[in-house]
């Protein structure tokens, strides 16, 4: 059966109800992740069997509080549900609804119940409810709402089977509204339904609503929609008011029999301990740079020896091919070009997965929402939102998820100003420039016995980003005017343990989107730079030997020096070594020469290719010997001298450069994405890159 | 007639939510939960004191200093 024919169901839910959890129960590792079409929001679907062997399709929707939208992911719930055409419309929708947290929770079940699809209510943290002291009627209740009402554990996967069997042959009960849009706006009702074709009154109602905010409504339907508002008076945000209300009267109603107890003031709960903590005045900073500066020393402890012995893997492989292999161009392809290459990309897995572990982590236990509520005042202080935090510590992992996270950022310029400053922060692919970089000028010693030089060398470099992404945050505040207002609302979620499944499955995910898609620029520019460093005008590369002989004229030279003599006389002669040539009297001020140019200029695709590029440029013609890149660089001598290349002086100036350059092609592409144009990727291009520049100049001039 | 709102409340204090004063916001919250005639109960204030947790259909909300003053409350 081909993905097409198979049934769909969506999971829909508010945040921090579980559907996370439950989508992962579902499908297992039958997932993909994906983009809905035509915008850029994820799209997490999968598959899972049913009872019967019926093989059906899950997809998760962002979620969402209501299905009036806040953010671009926000409104793919309405667009898919409400839009019967729509490839991704499902069959039937699994609406989770966080049982300790009723009422709000069933504001959303209650609005897409309206849109008129078959709806089965997932009613998640059981457990939670009977521990304080509720309980509710779950046949009861389904009767209220006429739907099926499977009560479950998602994060233990209890429910799941009878949510299964229910969904095998779903027939819905007859529908009845529970918000009736016509008993207040019949007129303009019916006249979206005749114009646009609509059977369901509240998808017509919904139109109008959303017609001003719904930025994926057609330019000619939003006319249309906007003149019927007029024409018959629709008054919306009037209407709006009065559907949240009735909503929420009707809810009353159903659980009226069905649940005991009132919930309105929870007793006292683990969660308000917590918080004194937490968000304690002294101690919550505390512990929120204690956990700043644990992600940094584990990710240095723990990444480093698994990298070493990916590095160490990947040169021995291209060892002991080209020794096996006949020698020529293809087995140098290979061993100097792809081998390299693919180690370049591999080598990133471990950083990355344990960036995301954290980060998931703090999402999972709720300890997320905190951090925003401790950072919103200083943050806003400098043009920034608490919720810029967000992006801000994603943008540890990689900048274009962290782009992405800023939409839950309502205020277009907080938005923005947290777009533009998130690259400052350092990302993974940073990290291994910065982990061969510190390994190579900083002494890998202890001070006071615990804290490791080379890992407080680290986290300053993260602290410089930080600094940067606070100036450039305050300087754009003064810059950009606007008249809007910017809000907060954001719950802060009970503290939960965190679901290890789900942070296997995003450290999994994660990797798994790196290797793919960073991945295939890693190895194109990898090959490219193969050819670029193995190929050169004219026939110097051919003729090496002799003309190195020629310029030693009269000279002693070992067989050993011959040999380098030669090898880096080719580099020089090729298209790289041009390149990196014309590059150099800019770059030679801030102590770098034309090796380094090159991999500054591979770097502009993505800057992680630094250190691929540094082993393809260092590895061409020297793969007898197996060295890791660590110990290719270290033995790198500035020519005529015994100094080594790699000294403080430079090597601090090009950690420095690489802290504050916009390196990364993809984070340019989706900033233009979302900001639509070119306008803010370029200035940022130039802003960050003139920053760069200036600042390696400083430090090389200081320490040299 | 005296006129309060959610920042006037003391750390601890419940009272009844009354009605809104800003209509844009008001249609957000009303989605988040806060109802007239429902309770509403100031729990803590963040260290720099904005913003605020409030507790509210049975679940807790972060709201800054100016949007819990458009909540009035008796």
């Amino acid at each position: 059966m081909s993905d097409s024919d198979m049934r769909k169901i969506a999971l829909v839910g508010n945040p921090n109800s579980g559907k996370s959890s439950l989508f992962n129960h579902l499908t297992g590792l039958n997932q993909k992740i994906g983009n809905f079409p035509g915008v850029t929001v994820d799209k997490k679907t999968g598959t899972t069997s049913l009872p019967n062997n019926e093989k059906v399709e899950i997809i998760d929707l962002p979620g969402t509080y209501s299905i009036y939208p806040n953010s671009k992911d926000e409104r793919i719930v309405f667009d898919i549900l409400a839009n019967k055409s729509h490839p991704q419309h499902p069959n039937a929708v699994v609406v989770i609804v966080d049982a300790s947290n009723f009422k709000r929770n069933l504001l959303l079940f209650t609005q897409v119940y309206d849109l008129n699809i078959p709806v089965i209510l997932a009613l998640n943290m059981m457990d939670i409810v009977e521990k304080t002291g509720l309980s509710i009627d779950a046949s009861k209740l389904s009767k209220e709402l006429k739907v099926p009402v499977i009560p479950m554990k998602a994060r233990t996967g209890k429910g799941i089977d009878l949510l299964k069997s229910t969904l095998i042959d779903f027939i819905p009960s007859a529908y009845s509204p529970i918000f009736d849009p016509s008993s207040h706006a019949e007129a303009a009702i019916l006249k979206v339904k005749e114009s646009f074709n609509i059977q369901e009154d509240y998808v017509a109602y919904q139109l109008l609503q959303q017609a001003q905010i719904n930025r994926s409504i057609e330019e000619s339907d939003k006319k249309q929609l906007l003149q019927i508002e007029k024409d018959f008076d629709f008054q919306k945000d009037d209407l709006r008011r009065k559907e949240t209300l009735e909503r929420y009267a009707a809810i009353n109603h159903f659980i009226n029999g069905a649940v005991k107890e009132t919930f309105t003031i929870l007793p006292k709960r683990i969660t308000d301990q917590l918080d004194k903590v937490f968000t304690h005045k002294i101690w919550g900073y505390a512990i929120f740079l204690s956990i700043l500066f644990l992600i940094f020393q584990s990710i240095f402890a723990w990444a480093t020896w698994p990298m070493d012995l990916i590095d160490l893997v990947f040169s021995k492989l291209s060892a002991y091919l080209s020794d096996i292999l006949p020698a020529g161009l293809l087995t140098s392809l290979l061993t100097e070009g792809i081998i390299p290459g693919i180690g370049g990309i591999v080598i990133f897995i471990p950083q990355i997965a344990i960036l995301f572990a954290f980060v998931s982590i703090l999402e999972e236990t709720g300890y997320m929402s905190r951090v925003v509520f401790l950072m919103d005042k200083l943050m806003r202080k400098v043009g920034l939102s608490g919720k810029s935090v967000v992006p801000l510590i994603s943008g540890v992992a990689c900048a274009i998820p962290a782009i992405m996270a800023t939409r839950t950022i309502e205020s277009w310029k907080e938005r923005l100003i947290t777009i533009f400053v998130t690259p400052f922060m350092s990302c993974s692919a940073r990290l291994p420039v910065y982990t061969i970089l510190i390994a190579l000028v900083i002494p890998d010693k202890n001070i006071f016995g615990v804290f490791n030089l080379q890992g407080i060398a680290l986290m300053g470099l993260y602290l410089l980003g930080f600094i940067m992404v606070i100036l450039s945050a305050a300087a754009m505040k003064l810059i950009l005017k606007t008249r809007e207002r910017s809000f907060l609302v954001m719950e802060l979620p009970t503290y939960k343990m965190p679901r290890w499944i789900n942070v296997v499955f995003t450290m999994y995910e994660k990797s798994k989107t790196f290797v793919f898609e960073a991945g295939k620029i890693i190895l194109a520019i990898s090959i490219i730079l193969w050819v670029l460093a193995s190929f050169g005008p004219g026939d110097h590369i051919e003729n090496a030997k002799e003309e190195v002989a020629i310029l030693n004229m009269g000279k002693v030279v070992s067989d050993e020096d011959l040999t380098n003599q030669i090898q880096s006389y080719k580099l020089e002669h090729s298209y790289a070594g041009i390149f990196g040539k014309t590059l150099e009297p800019a770059i030679a001020p801030l102590g770098y020469d034309w090796k380094i140019g090159i991999a500054l200029i591979t770097s502009f695709a993505a800057r992680e290719v630094f250190v691929s590029t540094m082993a393809t440029i260092y590895s061409i013609g020297d793969t007898e010997e197996e060295t890791t890149i660590k110990n290719r660089l270290k033995s790198e001598k500035i020519p005529g001298t015994d100094e080594p290349r790699y000294n403080l002086a430079t090597g601090m100036s090009l950690l420095v450069f690489y802290v504050f350059a916009m390196q990364c092609m993809s984070t340019l592409a989706v900033v233009y994405r979302e900001t639509k144009g070119w306008k803010w990727p370029m200035l940022q291009l130039i802003y960050m890159t003139g920053i760069a520049y200036l600042s390696a100049l400083l430090t090389y001039s200081i320490l040299s | 007639m005296d006129l309060r709102s959610v920042v006037d409340l003391a750390p601890g204090e419940s009272a009844i939510i009354s009605g809104f004063m800003d209509d844009a916001l008001s249609l957000k919250l009303l989605e988040m939960g806060c109802l007239p005639g429902q309770p509403i109960k100031y729990n803590f204030a963040a260290p720099l004191g904005d913003p605020i947790c409030v507790s509210v259909s049975g679940y807790d909300l972060s709201l800054r200093l100016d949007e819990a003053i458009t909540i009035s409350v008796q």
